[in-house]
C-alpha cells in the first residue's frame, strides 16, 4: 500500500517536473512581453489581465520573469550537475579503483576541498571574472563555476563505492582472468558505479539551484536583466507579512514544488541504487 | 471640651491636607519638568569609538551628537550657525584666526568647570598628527601647526597656518573635552552621557545633570530621562519593532519601508524633502586603466558623457525606484543646500533625440538598432555597482534600458563592496561605476577631496600630477580660490562656476537626490524631522514622550 502511494507520488512528481519544464520552454508564447521590458507606468503592480503575477519594482512582468527564470535555472542546473558528476567520477571513482596512496590522497584532497569557505570563494571568483560579458554568458559562467566546484562531496561517496568494488569477488575474478588497468575499470567497475552516479547527479541539481539562488540573493548570480530563481527570490527581501502581496511568493512556491518533486524522484533512484 | 478637640482636630486635618497638597504639587511639577521618559531607537552598527575626536562612523556620530558639547551648532532646520558653549565668535579678515567668547558657569558632567583651557586642550589633541582624525583633517589648511592663545578663562583665539574658509562651521563637529578630568571621554558637556554600553546589544544614555541649557520657561534641559540605543542592523526587525511600539524613531528609512508605513500610519512617516545625498555614475578616464583605447576615447569625450546624461530618464528613476521620494539631481550640490546650490542650473532633462545628435556629432552612427563609433566598434560598456543596494541595482537596470534605446549595450555588474572599491580606486579595472555620495557637510570644502585633480577621490581620474584637461585645471583653481578666502560672496561665485563646469563636462553624471525619509512614533513630542543628519533627533534635548508612554515604560 505504502509502495503504491510512493509510486503515485513519484508519478505526480514526474508530471510536475515535466509540466514546469514544458511551460518554461513555452515562455516565448506564453509571455510575449519578455522578461526585460519595463512597464514604468506600473511598477510593483498587483496581478491583472495584462500581468498575471503583477510587475516587479521596475515594472517588468513577473509572470514572464518566472517562466524565463525557471527555464534558466532548470536547464542549467542539470548541466552543472553533469559537469560535477563527471568530475566526481574521474576523481572519486579512479581513486577508489586504484586504492592505496591514491585513495588516501584523493580523500585528503576532497576533505580539504569540502572544508573551504565556498561562499566567499565564489564571491571572489565572480569578482575576478571579466566585467564586460553579456547576461547569457554570465549565467553560463555562474553555473559552470558551480559545476566545477561542486564535485567534492560526490567524489567522496564514489571513492568509497569504487573502493568496495575493487575488492569484490567479480573484480578479483576479472583480475585473475588477466584483465587489468583502464579496461577493467571501464568494463567492470564503472558500470557498477552507475546507480551511485545517477543518485549523485539528481542530488546535485537542487543543490545547484539553491546555490545559484543564494548567489542571487547576494547580488552575484545571474546578471540583469536575465531572471533566475535566485534573482526572483530576492524580491522577497523586506516582505514583512505574507498577506501584503502573496503573489510575490510564487517563485518561492515553485522552487519548493520543484525541489520536492526532485526529492521524490531521487528517492526512487536511491532505491534502485 | 469636645468642641475644643473638634476645632483642634479640624485644624490639624487642614494642615495635614495643606502639606499633602504642597508635596503633591512639588512632586507633580518635578515630574513634569524632569521626567521625559526613555526614548528608544536603533543604531545600525556597533559604535567604533566613544572618543568624540576619533569618530568616523554613523553610530559613533550619533552618540557624539547626543553627548558632546560644541562651541557652535548648525541648526539642522534653518542651516544657520547658532551659539552653544561660545556666546559669540569672530573670524579675522585674513581667515586665519577665530576668537571665541565662552559662556560662564558651565560644568562638565563630572562637575569639573569648563573654560578656555578645555578648548585649547581639545584643539591640541584634535590636531595631533598621531591621532589622525577626519574631524581634525578638515582643519588642516596648510603646512604648519594650529596654535591656541588663551586670553582669559572665557576667551580663546585659535590660529591656523593658512586661511580656512567656512572655519566657524567646522566647530559644529568638535565636541569639547575636559583638560582636567581624569576620565576624558566620560566627562561631557552635551545633554546626555553614556551610562551603559553592552557590546553588540545597546548603549544607554542618561540625562547629563550638569547640562547648562534651559528652556524659555527656565526648565533645565533635556526633558528626556534617558535614550536607549539598540544595536540592530536588520531593517526589517527595526521596522517591526517600531510598529510594535518598542522603538520611537527610525532616523533614515528606505522608500519601500516608508511607503508601507505611510499606507498604514501616515502620521508616523515623515518625508522632509530632498536630502544632501546624491547617487551618480561616472566613466573611467584613467590613462593607465586596462580598457581598450577606443573606449577611453569615448569616456574622455564630454559630448559622449553629456549624451549619456541626456539619455537617462531621471524623472523615471525618482518615480519608479524611489516611489517619488527622490528628486532628479542637478549637480554636486543638492537644492537642499540652500546657500551653496547654484540655482541657475537645472537637472538634465530626458532628451534621447538630442543625445543621439550629440553622439552623431562625435562620429557615432546608429545601425540596425546598435550604436557604432567612427572606428566601427559597437558601443558596449559595463556599469559596476555594489551588490546588496536594491535602489542602486534598480537604477542600473533602468539606465541599461534607457541607453539600450540609443543602441548602447550596457552590462550591469554587481560586486561585493571590497572588490568594487579595489577596482575603482586601485586597479582602475572598470568602465563605468554607479555609487552614492552621503554628504554631511554643507560647505564646499567638504568636497575638496573630490574636485581637486590631485585628490584620491577624484573618481574618474584620481591623483593626477598636474591637471590633464583645461577644465580640471579651472576647477582646481576655483576650488583653491574659494578655500582661501573668507568672503562668502567670492566663495559662492567660485563654487557656482565649479558647478557650471561640472554640468558642462559631466565627469559625474548625477542621477537623483534621495529624500530624507524617517519615522517618528506618535509617542514622541517635539519632533521636527529635517534633511540634515541627525534627521529625527537633532533637537533631542527638547524631545519628550507623552504621558501614557512614560507610564508604560
Amino acid at each position: 500500500m505504502q509502495r503504491e502511494r510512493m509510486n503515485a507520488a513519484r508519478k505526480l512528481a514526474c508530471v510536475v517536473v515535466v509540466a514546469v519544464c514544458a511551460v518554461s520552454l513555452a515562455a516565448n508564447w506564453l509571455a510575449p512581453a519578455g522578461y526585460a521590458k519595463q512597464f514604468r507606468d506600473a511598477p510593483s503592480a498587483p496581478p491583472s489581465h495584462q500581468h498575471l503575477l503583477g510587475t516587479d519594482e521596475v515594472g517588468r512582468d513577473r509572470f514572464a520573469r518566472v517562466l524565463y527564470g525557471t527555464r534558466i535555472s532548470l536547464l542549467l542546473a542539470p548541466a552543472a550537475a553533469l559537469v560535477s558528476t563527471v568530475l566526481a567520477a574521474l576523481v572519486g571513482g579512479l581513486a577508489g579503483y586504484l586504492g592505496g596512496i591514491w585513495l588516501r590522497l584523493a580523500r585528503g584532497f576532497t576533505d580539504l576541498f569540502l572544508s573551504l569557505p565556498w561562499l566567499f570563494l565564489l564571491i571572489t571568483v565572480r569578482a575576478l571574472l571579466p566585467l564586460n560579458v553579456s547576461p547569457l554568458v554570465s549565467v553560463l559562467i555562474t553555473f559552470l563555476i558551480l559545476g566545477l566546484l561542486g564535485w567534492a562531496a560526490s567524489a567522496r561517496v564514489l571513492s568509497t563505492s569504487a573502493d568496495a568494488l575493487r575488492n569484490s569477488d567479480f573484480v578479483l575474478q576479472a583480475r585473475a582472468s588477466g584483465l587489468h588497468g583502464p579496461r577493467l575499470f571501464l568494463v567492470h567497475v564503472l558500470p557498477n558505479l552507475k546507480p551511485v552516479l545517477y543518485a549523485q547527479f539528481w542530488i546535485s541539481i537542487p543543490v545547484f539551484i539553491l546555490s545559484e539562488a543564494n548567489l542571487g540573493i547576494l547580488g552575484l548570480g545571474v546578471a540583469e536583466p536575465l531572471p533566475s530563481w535566485g534573482s526572483l527570490l530576492r524580491e522577497l527581501e523586506g516582505l514583512i507579512t505574507f498577506r501584503e502581496e502573496p503573489w510575490r511568493l510564487v517563485p518561492l512556491l515553485l522552487l519548493i514544488v520543484v525541489m520536492t518533486s526532485f526529492q521524490l524522484l531521487l528517492s526512487n533512484e536511491e532505491v534502485t541504487a | 471640651m469636645s468642641d475644643l478637640m473638634n476645632t483642634a482636630g479640624r485644624r490639624a486635618l487642614i494642615r495635614l491636607l495643606f502639606c499633602f497638597a504642597l508635596v503633591s504639587l512639588a512632586f507633580t511639577s518635578s515630574a513634569f519638568s524632569q521626567s521625559g521618559g526613555e526614548l528608544r531607537f536603533c543604531l545600525r552598527s556597533e559604535p567604533k569609538t566613544f572618543d568624540p575626536l576619533l569618530v568616523d562612523d554613523d553610530s559613533s556620530l550619533a552618540i557624539r551628537y547626543l553627548t558632546g558639547g560644541v562651541l557652535v551648532r548648525a541648526n539642522r532646520k534653518t542651516q544657520d550657525l547658532e551659539p552653544e558653549l561660545a556666546e559669540s565668535w569672530k573670524v579675522s579678515k585674513d581667515g586665519k584666526q577665530i576668537t571665541f567668547k565662552l559662556r560662564h558657569g558651565i560644568t562638565f558632567s563630572d562637575g569639573s568647570p569648563f573654560s578656555s583651557e578645555d578648548v585649547a586642550f581639545t584643539m591640541q589633541r584634535l590636531m595631533d598628527p598621531a591621532l589622525h582624525t577626519s574631524t581634525g583633517d578638515a582643519f588642516r589648511s596648510g603646512s604648519g601647526a594650529v596654535s591656541t592663545k588663551i586670553i582669559a578663562p572665557d576667551q580663546i583665539v585659535i590660529i591656523f597656518p593658512a586661511p580656512l574658509a567656512g572655519l566657524e562651521r567646522l566647530f559644529d563637529q568638535v565636541a569639547i573635552m575636559s583638560a582636567h578630568s581624569p576620565k576624558k571621554e566620560v566627562a561631557v558637556l552635551g545633554p546626555f552621557l553614556v551610562a551603559e554600553y553592552k557590546a553588540g546589544s545597546s548603549v544607554l544614555l542618561r540625562r547629563n545633570p550638569n547640562y547648562w541649557k534651559k528652556d524659555s520657561q527656565g526648565r533645565r534641559l533635556p526633558y528626556l530621562d534617558s535614550i536607549r540605543l539598540d544595536i540592530q542592523s536588520n531593517r526589517d526587525v527595526e521596522m517591526l519593532r517600531f510598529k510594535r511600539g518598542e522603538l520611537d524613531l527610525i532616523n533614515v528609512l528606505d522608500s519601500d519601508y516608508f511607503d508601507r508605513l505611510a499606507a498604514s500610519s501616515p502620521q508616523l512617516a515623515h518625508d522632509a524633502g530632498a536630502s544632501l545625498d546624491s547617487d551618480f555614475m561616472w566613466f573611467n578616464q584613467v590613462a593607465s586603466a586596462p580598457i581598450p583605447e577606443y573606449k577611453r576615447a569615448w569616456f574622455r569625450s564630454a559630448n559622449f558623457r553629456r549624451a549619456i546624461s541626456q539619455a537617462i530618464n531621471r524623472e523615471d528613476l525618482s518615480r519608479v525606484v524611489f516611489n517619488g521620494h527622490a528628486q532628479p539631481a542637478v549637480g554636486p550640490v543638492s537644492p537642499a543646500n540652500k546657500f551653496w546650490f547654484n540655482s541657475k542650473l537645472k537637472a538634465e532633462p530626458y532628451r534621447p533625440d538630442s543625445a543621439l545628435k550629440r553622439l552623431q556629432a562625435d562620429g557615432f552612427r546608429l545601425q540596425n538598432g546598435a550604436l557604432f563609433d567612427k572606428g566601427g566598434n559597437a558601443v558596449e560598456f559595463s556599469i559596476v555597482t555594489n551588490a546588496g543596494s536594491k535602489p542602486r541595482e534598480r537604477m542600473a537596470v533602468m539606465v541599461q534600458e534607457d541607453l539600450g534605446k540609443l543602441g548602447i549595450k550596457v552590462n550591469v555588474v554587481t560586486l561585493d563592496f571590497p572588490s568594487l572599491i579595489e577596482r575603482i580606486s586601485q586597479k582602475f579595472n572598470y568602465e563605468a561605476a554607479m555609487l552614492g555620495f552621503r554628504n554631511v557637510d554643507l560647505d564646499p570644502n567638504g568636497q575638496m577631496n573630490i574636485w581637486l585633480s590631485s585628490a584620491e577621490n577624484h573618481a574618474w581620474n584620481p591623483q593626477q600630477k598636474s591637471p590633464e584637461t583645461a577644465w580640471e585645471a579651472e576647477i582646481d583653481r576655483l576650488m583653491r580660490a574659494q578655500a582661501s578666502t573668507a568672503d562668502p560672496k567670492k566663495r559662492k561665485g567660485s563654487f557656482d562656476r565649479v558647478q557650471e563646469i561640472a554640468a558642462e563636462q559631466a565627469p559625474f553624471i548625477y542621477l537623483v537626490n534621495q529624500n530624507a525619509l524617517s519615522a517618528v512614533s506618535g509617542a514622541v513630542e517635539g519632533a521636527n524631522p529635517g534633511i540634515l543628519s541627525p534627521q529625527t533627533f537633532w533637537n533631542a534635548e527638547r524631545l519628550t514622550l507623552n504621558a501614557s508612554t512614560r507610564a508604560s515604560r
